[in-house]
């Protein structure tokens, strides 16, 4: 009935492999290859996020108790600072776009490399610039303003506010590239055949998200030399000293800052699209609504900064209006929910590692989601703002959805990435620790906000204590399963089986050449066809993996013409 | 204090397990909003997990079994899921906006009272002019506060009124509360202003009184001690002085501690040798950034009081520095409280001033006790409360 059609693209040397095919450390350094970038960048954000992850467990310690464990309250301040500079600028904002997407966007589209493969180094170069200039500029006299730098503080305050702000100056330069690499991409060099709504979801989610890259970044890098002008020259926009306003700080920093959580999260749920559909078998329900949410949340992203400022003393009628914006974001986010749900209805679900982080994230986001409606009403809002409610809110949304996604992603795209399979059985136990210990760490966090408590406190009082105890036991499981998470992959690097090139059943190209791909990805163009259509998979053994089964073309009809009716 | 306590205690009872007490006018509205928005959320958030876990069941791959993969879209289910949550977000909206109003119009009659917030302190000013480190109002008046910050951003936020507002330096934000339930709550600053951000909380600090309560704590509040050193403390706890400085020897919280360092010499930051007299303490208060003590160089935070203080209160804070070297005194402040006994024993108190409030005290006693519905104990206990803070 059927006959084994094994791509011509698993046939080249393995010494074309992309991790081996040159050596040395300037074949590194200076490579072109989006694949080789990719996995720098995915070394680098996951350092920042050791780091920053190192940072969170030492705030959570410190909280154990009302009074002083171990950090005095200036330590505490650079501490908090640091926790979320590095995990928003150095970790959450590349993670996907620049790690993941930079490995998959071109494979996706079967395609060579990006459009601009030397500014795509370059932009790695600006990121580890960046990167060492902020983190040093942190770590050298004790950064304190808050990853927000909000001012009069940040501009009267002795830390090196300048510096710092150059980091991030730098970064951006570093993220609009990206994402100006990835729209001229996929706008121009998507294969023939593969039309807009052809293209892989998580193609979608990148190119949303890079629109919003290059759209909102530039506003932050002008929102930072401003800054920067007020501190050093004093010219006398944000400083009430010198008649300035800082509400008008407020307005510039989270006209990007806003628009960044969607950069933060939109990938993750791009990944969360492909995941699903590939581990239930079934192709994606409903792609256009989620293609078209996906830019729907990037545009409204844009409406909505206004919302982190409730209660900063704008007009009424400016509050009211964000607050109806507000809502209207919640939407989308709703309906790719729905239909992520809808996608596994009658396929074949199958529980590998990368689904239980999917449906992991799946529960956290909507959590996060859901406990939005609390901040965006206004009236709620009003005695919420600014306490842990928010804490927890923001890491539903980060952690839970993006940190989340992310791993399932690396997970996911972890055999085609380096060749090696990993342990099944401990990566969904590290799935299950890490699930257990966030939920541990911020479900009692909502509770604290509730009753009171404010965010960015080194001491409390003493009724809070109980629930910032239970909140630290988790932080240290979530840690741990990190850990874990971490020496599964260590593992599969040194033990792992070898991955075929299809190990979970994926339609999209990526699937389509051997793990890891050749340097050139294909040896000739592949064949485009619906990036979501399993039917013609099927499932050999675990050292082959899925692999196209194409029924033979019928060579004469079947039937014959019915005679004309006389 | 044991009639602190009370309030205290009264207040544990009537918090619930998400919500401090419910204090003021707002707390009402929005617990129930809370609630309401909860409990959607449980529905949905129930429904989806439910859903989740039943495909990951009913559907999983197993031997035998072949999933249908047509099912791929519907555009009916699309708009129910659409338009189900759209119309449930705008009812969010709407009654977010209704209690908003609410917490943004003041009714016509209230009491004003100006708030002035700095690193790392709060000060209010009532309408007799009196000026204290804690809010102390009437049960079931409208309270409206006019906020000013000296230096950063700050946020005034008292989790029992369910009220918050950011104080913005350079502009004077306005909020209202009108308190429903006698007792102490918190005030906490919620918005991050530096080091002592977290220490820029009153604890037990916003004192709701029944009417006569709160006008006999008024009129004394308004009262200074006449006793130069006796003021000089009542002036360092009202202006903000303590947050910097401490009383204790050698104790650095910002600026220089107060304790024995009248009359020493020290180095400025220039490196000359100065001596800390009356002409020294006089310059720092009014120009403070002129001549700064050697490793206080970021203290550079502390205001000029310049127009803000009278000759003779400089005299009065001049001898209380000069108090500060004896051992006896220093013991006596060193809990944050000069009280009566105290104060006579070291010769500080003034007798008048002492006799005055025995007879104001008796005074009140007698009015409330005529009066059988107000509580005279609360009366007589803050009057005594505001005497211990003197």
């Amino acid at each position: 009935m059927s006959a084994t059609a094994t791509s011509a693209n698993y046939s080249q040397p393995d010494s074309d492999n992309f991790l081996i095919n040159s050596k040395g450390f300037l074949s590194w350094a200076l490579t072109l290859d989006h694949k080789r970038i990719g996995l720098m960048y995915l070394i680098g954000v996951m350092s920042a996020f050791f780091v920053a992850g190192i940072l969170a467990l030492v705030i959570r310690a410190e909280l154990m108790t009302p009074g002083k464990m171990f950090l005095t309250n200036q330590q505490y301040n650079q501490v908090f600072t640091l926790h979320g500079a590095i995990m928003v600028f150095l970790f959450i904002i590349p993670s996907v776009p620049a790690a993941l997407g930079n490995f998959l966007v071109p494979i996706m589209l079967g395609a060579k490399d990006v459009a601009f493969p030397r500014l795509n180094l370059g932009s790695f170069y600006l990121w580890v610039t960046g990167a060492i200039f902020f983190l040093s500029a942190m770590l050298w006299t004790g950064l304190d303003t808050g990853w927000t730098f909000y001012t009069p503080y940040s501009t009267t305050t002795s830390g090196p506010v300048v510096a710092a702000t150059m980091g991030v100056f730098i970064l951006g330069f570093s993220s609009i590239f990206t994402g100006l690499n990835f729209i001229v991409t996929i706008n121009t060099m998507r294969p023939p055949g593969m039309s807009w709504f052809k293209m892989p979801l998580f193609l979608w989610a990148t190119y949303a998200t890079s629109i919003i890259q290059v759209l909102a970044t530039p506003v932050l890098g002008i929102t930072v030399l401003l800054l920067a002008a007020e501190r050093v020259l004093k010219i006398g926009i944000f400083d009430p000293q010198f008649n300035g306003d800082p509400v008008t700080y407020q307005h510039f920093f989270w006209f990007y800052s806003h628009p960044a959580v969607y950069i933060m999260i939109l990938p993750g749920m791009g990944i969360i699209s492909e995941l699903m559909s590939v581990h239930s078998h079934k192709s994606i329900f409903g792609y256009r609504f989620i293609a078209y949410s996906s830019i729907a949340i990037a545009l409204f992203g844009f409406l909505v900064w206004g919302h982190h400022m409730f209660t900063s003393g704008m007009a009424n009628v400016t509050t009211i209006i964000f607050s109806a914006l507000t809502f209207t974001v919640s939407i989308p986010s709703a309906i790719k929910v729905f239909n992520w749900l809808a996608t596994m209805y009658k396929g074949t679900v199958q529980l590998n590692t990368p689904m239980c982080y999917s449906l992991s994230f799946i529960f956290l986001f909507t959590i996060g989601g859901l406990t939005g409606l609390w901040l965006g009403a206004l009236s709620t809002d009003r005695p919420l703002h600014d306490t842990y409610f928010v804490v927890a809110h923001f890491h539903y949304v980060m952690v839970g959805g993006t940190l989340v996604g992310f791993l399932g992603g690396v997970f996911h795209w972890w055999p085609k990435m380096t060749g090696k399979m990993f342990s099944e059985f401990w990566g969904k136990i590290s799935c299950l620790l890490i699930f257990i210990g966030f939920n541990a760490t911020f479900l009692p966090q909502f509770v604290l906000g509730s009753r009171g408590m404010p965010r960015r406190y080194a001491r409390y009082v003493e009724e809070f204590q109980e629930l910032h105890q239970w909140s630290t036991y988790g932080a240290f499981l979530l840690g741990f399963g990190l850990f874990v998470a971490l020496g599964v992959v260590i593992h599969s690097l040194m033990r792992g089986r070898k991955a075929p090139p299809n190990p979970w059943g994926g339609a999209t190209l990526e699937w389509q050449c051997t793990s890891p791909p050749p340097y050139y990805n294909f040896l000739n163009p592949p064949a485009v066809n619906d990036p979501y259509d399993y039917l013609p998979l099927e499932y050999r053994d675990e050292e082959r993996g899925w692999e196209y089964v194409r029924p033979e073309a019928p060579s004469v009809p079947t039937s014959e013409p019915e005679p004309a009716k006389s | 204090m044991s009639l602190q306590a009370i309030p205290m205690i009264l207040a544990d009872k009537n918090a619930t397990f998400w919500f401090p007490p419910k204090a003021s006018t707002f707390a009402e509205e929005t617990d129930a909003f809370f609630m309401y928005i909860f409990w959607i959320s449980v529905v949905f958030f129930v429904l989806i997990v439910a859903a989740m876990c039943w495909f990951c069941i009913q559907y999983r791959r197993r031997p035998g079994y072949k999933g249908d993969s047509r099912a791929l879209h519907n555009n009916a289910l699309e708009i129910t899921w659409t338009v189900i949550p759209t119309l449930i977000v705008i009812w969010i909206f709407a009654r977010g906006v209704y209690g908003y109003m609410d917490m943004m119009t003041p009714p016509p009659d209230t009491i004003d009272i100006n708030v002035t917030a700095r690193k790392w302190d709060w000060t209010f000013q009532y309408p007799n002019g009196a000026i204290h480190p804690e809010l102390h109002i009437p049960v079931d008046r409208a309270i409206r506060l006019r906020m000013r910050s000296e230096d950063v951003l700050h946020a005034f936020y008292v989790p029992a009124f369910r009220a918050k507002s950011d104080v913005v330096p350079g502009r004077v934000t306005v909020m209202w509360f009108q308190p429903i339930l006698e007792g102490s709550y918190d005030l906490f600053c919620a918005e991050y202003c530096g080091d002592q951000h977290s220490e820029m909380i009153k604890r037990q600090g916003v004192v709701v009184h029944d009417q006569a309560g709160y006008e006999a704590w008024l009129a004394e509040a308004a009262k200074p001690p006449t006793h130069p050193v006796a003021h000089g403390y009542w002036l360092y706890g009202r202006l903000g002085c303590k947050s910097c400085h401490s009383v204790e020897v050698d104790k650095k919280i910002v600026g220089p501690s107060f304790a024995k360092t009248y009359g020493e010499s020290f180095k400025n930051t220039k490196g000359e040798t100065l001596q800390f007299d009356e002409e020294y303490v006089r310059r720092s208060v009014l120009y403070p950034q002129e001549q700064m003590r050697e490793g206080y160089q970021n203290a550079s935070q502390m205001p000029s009081f310049q127009g803000k203080l009278k000759e003779n209160e400089i005299i009065a804070l001049t001898a209380f520095l000069q108090a500060m070297k004896d051992d006896a005194f220093l013991e006596a402040v060193q809990d944050g409280d000069l009280s009566q006994d105290e104060a006579q024993a070291l010769g500080y108190a003034d007798e008048e001033e002492a006799a005055e409030e025995d007879a104001s005290e008796e005074g009140t006693g007698d009015t409330t006790a005529g009066d059988a519905t107000t509580g005279d104990e609360a009366a007589a206990d803050t009057s005594g409360d505001a005497g211990d803070n003197n």
